[in-house]
């Protein structure tokens, strides 16, 4: 238990450690026949390597890494989309630094602005607000890309925008919600999953009751976590004891910074802004019903679709993956990261070929970073 | 982009508008204070609270501020966010 001694709380650490151990066993899991967890968020999944996780936790107990790392599960069109709109001569693409290095089918964000194109990295919406007020001679497109955590941001942006009569700012929008793509995943039959642990900072904004048909219809746990190691391992207990229980339930092991209703001000912004567009495509996913968000017509003016007629509202448009990549069975928890062919050989994180290899939140690179000899050795 | 980091709210700039300046580990950056705010933006003055891309969206105390900035620094995640937010003043200045 090396790894435990790297907890701000190493005592509190193995004392949960080791009640996870016995309630696996008590649970009857096994390494043949493990107990199989999803941490739903890309932050997590970050965490489990960089702590080891996975490896002081019992053998009987598999995570399964799913589909929250928004970087991960953007389609190639949406890249395609983008740099076709930051290669418009008046346009500045704005976008969080996150999104520059997902390969698209022509090129990624860096290589379109080596090529000239002027995409600026910024750290909020509210910087292209800023480059807006600043170059009203340019038309400043800001890509909106992300969960529930980041949408408040880009609904209070345009608010502002719209307060102020910004004319030359406009959002592309391409944000997600975390329930849909769970439902898939629940009615996909290939797929045993017994529980899950939530992404907090979303539930910071939603809080938990969107969660409840996980408990009420599919009849399995979720806990809401924070992003501690040591909150991790509390929820992944939690969960665990649920199972034992026989109990599905939605709790809330981050309620420090999670409230049950979520934050109202975040809620009413992006309702008064954003309505779910009547479907969305996730990269490995496919086409989810009500999975993505798209700007209301009363906010049309600072719509980068409506106004430069690309994305969703003009055309639909399909790229197939890279060849040999399996981004796809990766993302639905089908295979794990080492058995795709490319990984560590045509897909590192220098040389990303898939979306999961990119961020640091994406399970590939996650696997890459910290997987160690065990990763190696089965790529070997 | 997706964790938050821990920030203190030292000065209002524009109370209208609900922005403040926040201190986050040692650097300043306006923040948008809305999605905290429960009356005047005044009120927040010396509290801490997480940001998320410039928004402070949940009310923390201190001693939470401190275990998150710890924990996102074993993830290497303050440094990003702390990066990010310069390539944004950058970005605001025409640099690319």
């Amino acid at each position: 238990m090396k790894y435990a001694d790297e907890f701000r709380d190493p005592k509190a650490a193995r004392a949960v450690l080791e009640r996870i151990a016995a309630v696996t066993d008590e649970i009857g899991a096994t390494a043949e026949n493990p107990v199989r967890i999803m941490e739903v968020c890309g932050g997590h999944t970050h965490a489990i390597f960089r702590y080891g996780l996975d490896k002081l936790t019992p053998a009987g107990l598999d995570f399964i890494h799913g589909p929250g790392c928004p970087v991960c599960v953007l389609p190639m069109a949406r890249v395609d989309e983008c740099v076709e709109l930051a290669e418009r001569p008046e346009v500045i693409f704005t976008t969080f630094g996150d999104a520059m290095r997902v390969p698209g089918s022509r090129k990624s964000l860096l290589q379109a602005k080596a090529d000239g194109a002027d995409i600026r990295m910024v750290y909020s919406p509210l910087d292209a607000l800023e480059i807006a007020r600043r170059n009203p001679a340019r038309e400043v497109v800001f890509f909106g890309l992300g969960f529930e955590t980041t949408t408040p941001s880009t609904a209070l942006s345009i608010k502002a925008a719209a307060a102020e009569g910004l004319g030359n700012f406009t959002v592309f929008c391409n944000h997600i919600t975390v329930p849909p793509p769970i439902k898939v995943l629940l009615d996909d039959p290939y797929m045993r999953l017994d529980g899950f642990v939530g992404p907090g900072h979303v539930s910071m904004v939603i809080g938990i009751h969107p969660y409840d048909f996980i408990a009420d219809d599919y009849g399995k746990p979720i806990v809401v976590a924070g992003f501690e190691p040591l909150d991790l391992l509390q929820s992944v207990l939690m969960v665990l004891e649920q199972i034992r229980d026989g109990r599905a339930e939605v709790e809330n092991q981050y309620a420090r910074v999670v409230p049950e209703h979520g934050n109202p001000v975040s809620i009413a912004a992006i309702a008064e802004v954003y309505e779910p567009r009547p479907s969305f495509e996730w990269r490995g996913l496919g086409e989810i019903d009500a999975s993505g968000l798209r700007i209301r017509a009363e906010y049309a003016a600072y719509d980068a679709e409506a106004k430069f007629g690309v994305g969703y509202g003009a055309e639909s448009r399909n790229v197939p993956e890279p060849e040999g990549c399996a981004c796809g069975a990766v993302m639905t928890g089908r295979i794990k990261p080492v058995a795709c062919p490319q990984f560590g050989r045509g897909c590192t994180p220098e040389m990303p070929l898939g979306a999961l290899m990119v961020s640091s939140e994406g399970a590939c690179a996650a696997y890459y970073q910290y997987g160690g000899a065990r990763a190696v050795d089965v790529v070997d | 982009m997706c964790l938050g980091i821990p920030g203190q709210i030292v000065a209002i700039t524009d109370s209208a508008r609900m922005m403040a300046m926040a201190e986050v580990s040692g650097v300043r950056r306006e923040v948008n204070v809305a999605c905290i705010a429960q009356g005047p933006a005044e009120g927040l003055l010396g509290k801490w609270a997480l940001i998320h891309v410039g928004f402070a969206m949940a009310l923390i105390d201190e001693e939470e501020a401190a275990k998150t900035l710890e924990a996102l620094r074993g993830l290497g995640e303050a440094q990003e966010a702390l990066e990010a937010m310069a390539a944004g003043d950058a970005a605001l200045e025409g640099q690319r």
